[in-house]
């Protein structure tokens, strides 16, 4: 059970993969959507079993490679953690599939389509029931690789293929990040399990290892380079390029990897790894500065963006940053907690955000739409419960995750804690601010779209709506369903995760009243201020904008990051591609292998020819050539 | 002053060289050739019978007879051949013979 | 001795010159010429060496016979007298280089070439002194006797050339009548007379 869990998914891919023009679209989607329903009800059984009642399991599969020192299997191991990321990957997945049949309807490639959303869960979930680095990596490729299918899924558009490869590009550099982490676990370990590395770990703390000069302590070598793939996966600020253009996926693409499932990886990988984290004081810094500093950064540029779905991306960037700094303070079910109630309400905004652009004829800009609540209460009730679970406005789940990660990084008492609180504070502001931007342009306000357009919008039909209840309720209700999460008093995450020294949660429960207030205040007052500029004032925006043209420009530009990359990285990779491909490939290779030696034999046998003169006379020197020739080797060499 | 082997190996060295020269030196005509061709071998038979003259050995001129009749025997084709190559190009230039140029 | 020196510069100093005239004679009668002529200065270096048999065999088959059939060749073609080719001094340098090294090998190798002492009695057939036994006949005694195959295989080398040079040059002209004796004799009475009964009076 535990196992059809995790591969069901494999065999739905298989079926519409391999045999989509056999079964035909419907049976595509019933396959795939049929399967995952079934994962999920299982997640559901295991999340009982696991959890609840405590009782993790490892269970072996096949051996993979036993080589010498190097012995790992295929394995699956369900922990409490693995069990919460299962039940988020499983119910999240099922909901896009099901939204999926309803929103690609008019697709020509739909098998395909749903077989590689099924191969993505299937490679998601490996990645997290696995019990050992090398079965984590491959299904870190997995995931890498289906992302990579699916942002470039409408082959046909260059800006599509564009940004697939700049996504996988990207998420190699973190990939490789992560490998290095790997082999240097080996090294230090002598093993890949986790198992054996996590009761390995305490012996070996204090060693430290010989790397470019310097003596690094090895363990926090280890895990930097761990956070590295970490970075990459989850678009962390330095390796973020990535996820705004991968919005040039479908809709469902986007609610699924890149709001709820992949880039959730990179956190799950932390917090599983935190027995190696907790002991190393500047592996955790690190990770929270960064988490900090990415959580701010995109909720500034979310400020000023246009299109409609790039916003909310960047506020899963934010969001994950969020996560990062939680696991940075030790905070890492806090983490975990606010990745599962993220999961809902970003789904479910992304969702809706599909939802709005079918209704407006597959509009995205935002500056094109407005005036249209009225029309599609439905999906506007919706963004509106997503938005305030976002925002942390109680009773919705955003509030209990928000709240318990903030007051963790006050209770932390250190300087990245502080660091953390402060950005994070001030993230939660521009975010209930840029939140309700969106609501205001998308739904309110004179209409800017053209008639036909506005003639055109419509509720979407039931099969995109019904999943989103699903998403609501979640968006709705896991918060205080799940607050028993976050709660240290109970032993809920077991051996899962583990925190050495003061147990910052406890401290988080008993910070001050202020600090427990905080996420609210600047909540509401994010409101308030979008309401005054999109609402009350709605010339302010573009008075604002042209009167700090710099800072407007720096911040829809995203930080100017992307022509910062062009400039250092892409363009002389390109360079040094073209001038390898034209003069390495082309001049050297070419001409000394294939073209050189056709033309010097050309050449050759053109000079040879003309020896053929058919003059005798002619014939008749050569002959004497070589008679004198012979005769001055003979006296040379002195053989006669 | 003693006249030795050396002498005579020298003389036939430096008509037989004639001989060679006159093979590809010659722009004029075949006849040319063949005749180049005696040359050369009435170098040979001076160095045959050199040496049979100054070894005592008679078998240097036995050598050289039979040298004398190939010789007549190749001549006599080598003509006749030449004749009808004449016939049939009506020309002995050496420089029209470019049938064979590849 | 002197004597001998002195003739033997002679015939060498004029055979090289008429090798040199063969070469570059203008007119090819003049080569021929040339030619016999140096066939004459070498019967008489073969003459200083002792062997006179083979000095009038060169007169007689080289000069009486092959230099004649030169020269009925040479008259019986119908050959210009072409002006010496530019062509020649463009292959000068290098013909005469690879000559010229050719030359200087040969001349390196007989010039220091020493007989061993042994050597004369590694003779196969010593030479019988001239006194007893003339050079024709020492020749003969070897000739038809250790070298008998030899001597018959030369005959037939000689009678295929002849062949050769029958079979090469033949032909057959068109519209010239000729004898073809074997038809002659095996005519029969029945394809030759035919009696037809005339009438007298009638004609034919």
């Amino acid at each position: 059970m535990y196992t059809a869990c995790v591969f069901l998914p494999l065999l739905a891919a298989i079926i519409a993969g391999l045999f989509g023009r056999v079964i035909g679209d419907r049976g595509a989607q019933v396959v795939t959507s049929g399967a995952l329903a079934i994962s999920f009800l299982l997640s559901l059984v295991i999340f009982y079993e696991v959890a609840i009642q405590g009782e993790p399991r490892d269970i072996l599969l096949f051996t993979w490679v036993t080589s010498g020192a190097l012995d790992f299997a295929w394995a699956l191991r369900f922990d409490t953690l693995t069990a919460v990321m299962v039940f988020v990957v499983t119910i999240i997945s099922g909901v896009v599939h099901v939204y999926s049949i309803g929103y690609m309807a008019h697709d020509p490639h739909i098998p395909r389509f749903m077989a590689y959303l099924s191969l993505f869960t299937f490679s998601m979930l490996m990645l997290v029931t696995a019990d050992n680095f090398a079965q984590l990596y491959f299904g870190w490729e997995g995931v890498g690789l289906c992302s990579y299918l699916l942002i470039g899924f409408w082959y046909t558009r260059p800006a599509a293929n564009a940004a697939a490869i700049k996504a996988f590009l990207v998420n190699r550099v973190g990939d490789f990040g992560l490998a290095l982490g790997i082999f240097a676990i080996f090294m230090v370990f002598g093993s890949l399990d986790y198992q054996i590395v996590f009761d390995a770990a305490a012996g070996v703390d204090g060693q430290t290892i010989a790397f470019l000069g310097m003596e690094i302590d090895v363990i926090t070598l280890i895990c930097l380079l761990l956070f590295v793939g970490a970075m990459g996966k989850s678009a962390q600020l330095g390796l973020h390029t990535w996820l705004p253009d991968a919005m040039e996926g479908p809709t469902p693409v986007s609610a699924l990897i890149h709001a709820a499932t992949m880039v959730t990886a990179g956190v799950f990988l932390v917090a599983r790894c935190s027995p190696l984290f907790e002991l190393s004081e500047s592996a955790l810094i690190v990770v929270t500065v960064v988490g900090a500093s990415t959580a701010i950064f995109a909720a500034t540029v979310g400020l000023v963006q246009n299109d409609i779905k790039r916003v909310i991306a960047y506020s899963t960037c934010s969001q994950l940053g969020y996560m990062f700094f939680a696991c940075g303070v030790s905070a890492y079910s806090a983490a975990i907690f606010h990745l599962m109630t993220h999961a809902f309400f970003k789904a479910l905004l992304f969702l809706g955000a599909g939802s709005v652009i079918h209704a407006m004829s597959d509009e995205q800009d935002m500056r094109k739409m407005g005036g249209i609540w009225r029309m599609i209460p439905v999906t506007y009730v919706l963004m509106w419960i997503g938005s305030l679970s976002l925002a942390g406005i109680p009773p919705f789940a955003g509030f209990f995750s928000k709240d318990i990660v903030l007051e963790a990084a006050y209770a932390a008492q250190s300087a990245a804690g502080g660091y953390a609180f402060w950005l994070g504070a001030a993230a939660a502001l521009m975010t209930a601010f840029y939140s309700w931007r969106l609501l205001f342009m998308t739904f309110h306000g004179a209409p800017r779209a053209d008639e036909r357009v506005m003639a055109h919008v419509h509720e979407s039909p039931k099969m995109i709506i019904l999943p989103l209840f699903v998403l609501a309720a979640g968006a709705v209700a896991a918060g205080w369903l799940g607050s028993d999460m976050v709660d240290p008093s109970n032993d809920f995450w077991g051996a899962s995760i583990v925190v050495l020294g003061d147990n910052v949660l406890e401290a988080a429960h008993h910070v001050p009243l202020w600090v427990k207030l905080t996420p609210l205040v600047l909540g509401v007052i994010g409101i308030a201020m979008a309401v005054w500029m999109y609402i009350l004032n709605p010339a302010l925006p573009a008075r604002l904008a042209g009167a700090s043209r710099g800072l407007y420009l720096f911040l829809l530009n995203k930080w100017y990051f992307d022509e910062l990359y062009d400039r250092i990285f892409v363009n002389p990779a390109k360079r040094l591609g073209l001038g390898l491909w034209k003069s390495g490939d082309g001049d050297v290779i070419d001409g000394v292998g294939p073209d050189g030696i056709a033309a010097a034999v050309i050449n050759l046998s053109r000079r040879a020819s003309r020896l053929q003169t058919g003059y005798i006379y002619h014939y008749a020197f050569a002959m004497l050539v070589g008679v004198a020739l012979l005769v001055t080797w003979y006296m040379f060499t002195g053989a006669v | 002053m003693e006249i030795t082997l050396a002498h005579y190996l020298v003389l036939a060295a430096i008509l037989f060289t004639l001989g060679v020269f006159g093979i590809f030196l010659n722009r004029k005509n075949v006849i040319i050739i063949l005749m180049s061709i005696e040359l050369m071998l009435l170098a040979v038979n001076i160095n045959l019978v050199a040496f049979s003259s100054f070894l005592n050995d008679m078998v240097g001129q036995i050598f050289a007879m039979f040298v004398l009749t190939v010789a007549a025997a190749e001549v006599s084709i080598g003509l006749a051949i030449l004749v009808v190559y004449s016939r049939n190009r009506g020309t002995i230039e050496v420089e029209d013979i470019n049938l064979m140029k590849g | 001795m002197i004597i001998s020196a002195l003739c033997f510069y002679l015939f060498a100093t004029i055979a090289v010159a008429a090798g040199v005239m063969v070469i570059s004679a203008r007119n090819p009668v003049h080569s021929v010429l040339f030619l016999i002529l140096a066939f004459l200065n070498s019967a008489g270096l073969f003459v200083l060496l002792g062997a006179e048999f083979l000095a009038m065999i060169l007169i007689i088959v080289y000069v009486g016979a092959v230099a004649v059939l030169f020269m009925f060749v040479v008259m019986m073609l119908d050959i210009n007298f072409t002006e010496l080719r530019e062509g020649f001094l463009q292959y000068l340098p290098i013909g005469g280089l690879i000559g010229l090294i050719l030359l200087v090998e040969l001349v390196f190798v007989v010039g220091t070439w020493q007989l061993t002492p042994e050597s004369v009695q590694l003779a196969a057939s010593p030479m019988p002194a001239p006194a007893e036994t003339s050079n024709a006949e020492a020749l003969g005694n070897l000739l038809y006797t250790k070298y008998f195959y030899l001597f018959q295989g030369a005959g037939v080398i000689l009678l295929i050339a002849m062949v050769g040079a029958i079979v090469l040059t033949l032909r057959r002209r068109e519209g010239v009548k000729k004898q073809v004796i074997a038809r002659q004799v095996a005519r029969t009475r029945a394809e030759s007379v035919e009696i037809k009964k005339v009438t007298p009076g009638s004609g034919v």
